[in-house]
């Protein structure tokens, strides 16, 4: 597994608790980018239609009374390790042929704290955050505000990081 | 067909779908699967106020923003032309448990006794929106992540700190949802 080693500050500030921070030596025009929006529909599609974006359905998860959500995060894990097991078994290129990279994540107390006051919004919005972007395709029109307040949450984040424990 | 994908489709098809996304992602270009750093990079992009974690070339992850769009088109093509008309079914136990609650409402995915713009400028409007995603978008970054970046690209990945951040995110589920939201729908 590699791990990334850069003396790039920017890259390094990217790097901090984000999911993907990925050089590409590579320039695309812009509209390479759509095929993200082609995988993103696939997805909110299934997120509708699966009643992932249901608030009823994050209850029951949490009230043990269905194993709806449970069969879906379960699936999707299991098919996913899968996927990356053999990405690395194989050495799997993308399709520009650069090398598939996969970092090792670092233990910090943040994944207990900001974890539980995750879930304590989830249980109340019902939504973890792709399926608030999904909430307000299907129409949704007020979710807007619990989105906004999501990005003001990770806002005030930001401004606080250094003063919390890590 | 079309019959068939306006039902609801089974926990096994969106699990498969919602993790073959993991290695997509991966193959189209190296991307890492993760939802909430979309919303660091809106801050980045937006009001970066030179909060040094904010301050990093947010146009590099541009396509995490073009992914999420893809997410709120999908929500809309679901909604317009692949739309269940029958009723949500909702677990017998839970539903019985919402309508002490105050919930009468069992049509749609969401309660409009919530989720309605009526409710908006009210305190219980408040608590749902304005509360509830600020504690969303906060703990997910605090967190390093969320359902999407731990619970699925993590644990696919075997990353320990992720199971640590997906128990937590359970935990703080169990107690809100069993703890806080009966609480709050005394108060409304």
């Amino acid at each position: 597994m590699a791990t990334i080693q850069t003396q790039d500050p920017q890259i390094d500030v990217r790097h901090q608790d984000a999911m993907c921070t990925n050089e590409s030596q590579l320039k695309h025009p812009w509209w390479h980018n759509l095929k993200y929006t082609l995988v993103g529909i696939i997805f909110g599609i299934t997120f509708v239609k699966a009643e992932i974006i249901s608030w009823y359905r994050i209850q029951e998860m949490f009230q043990l009374t269905s194993f709806h959500m449970y069969g879906v995060i379960g699936t999707a894990v299991v098919v996913g390790a899968i996927s990356v097991f053999f990405i690395k078994k194989t050495r799997a290129k993308t399709i520009y042929g650069e090398p598939i990279t996969l970092d090792d994540k670092k233990f910090n107390k943040g994944q207990i704290f900001g974890g539980l006051i995750f879930g304590l919004g989830w249980a109340i919005t019902g939504a973890c955050p792709g399926p608030l972007y999904a909430q307000i395709g299907a129409g949704f029109g007020v979710v807007f505000v619990t989105l906004l307040s999501a990005i003001l949450g990770t806002w005030v984040y930001g401004y606080f990081r250094e003063k919390l424990p890590h | 067909m079309l019959e068939l994908l306006k039902q609801p489709w089974h926990w096994a098809v969106a699990g498969i779908i919602i993790g073959l996304t993991v290695p997509t992602l991966l193959i189209l270009g190296n991307k890492k699967f993760g939802i909430s750093s979309s919303m660091r990079h809106i801050c980045a992009a937006c009001m970066p106020a030179n909060i040094p974690f904010f301050k990093y070339d947010w146009k590099k992850e541009v396509w995490n923003l073009f992914f999420v769009a893809g997410v709120l088109i999908g929500g809309f093509i679901a909604s317009t032309f692949l739309s269940n008309p029958e009723p949500i079914q909702v677990a017998q136990a839970t539903k019985e448990r919402l309508i002490e609650w105050g919930i009468q409402d069992f049509q749609s995915l969401l309660p409009t006794e919530i989720f309605s713009i009526n409710s908006l400028l009210t305190l219980k409007g408040f608590i749902f929106f304005v509360v509830g995603g600020f504690l969303v978008g906060f703990g997910a970054r605090y967190g390093g992540g969320c359902t999407s970046g731990h619970a699925i690209m993590g644990l696919s990945n075997l990353q320990l700190p992720s199971l640590v951040a997906t128990i937590s995110f359970m935990l703080g589920g169990f107690f809100s949802a069993n703890v806080i939201l009966p609480l709050l729908f005394k108060l409304f």
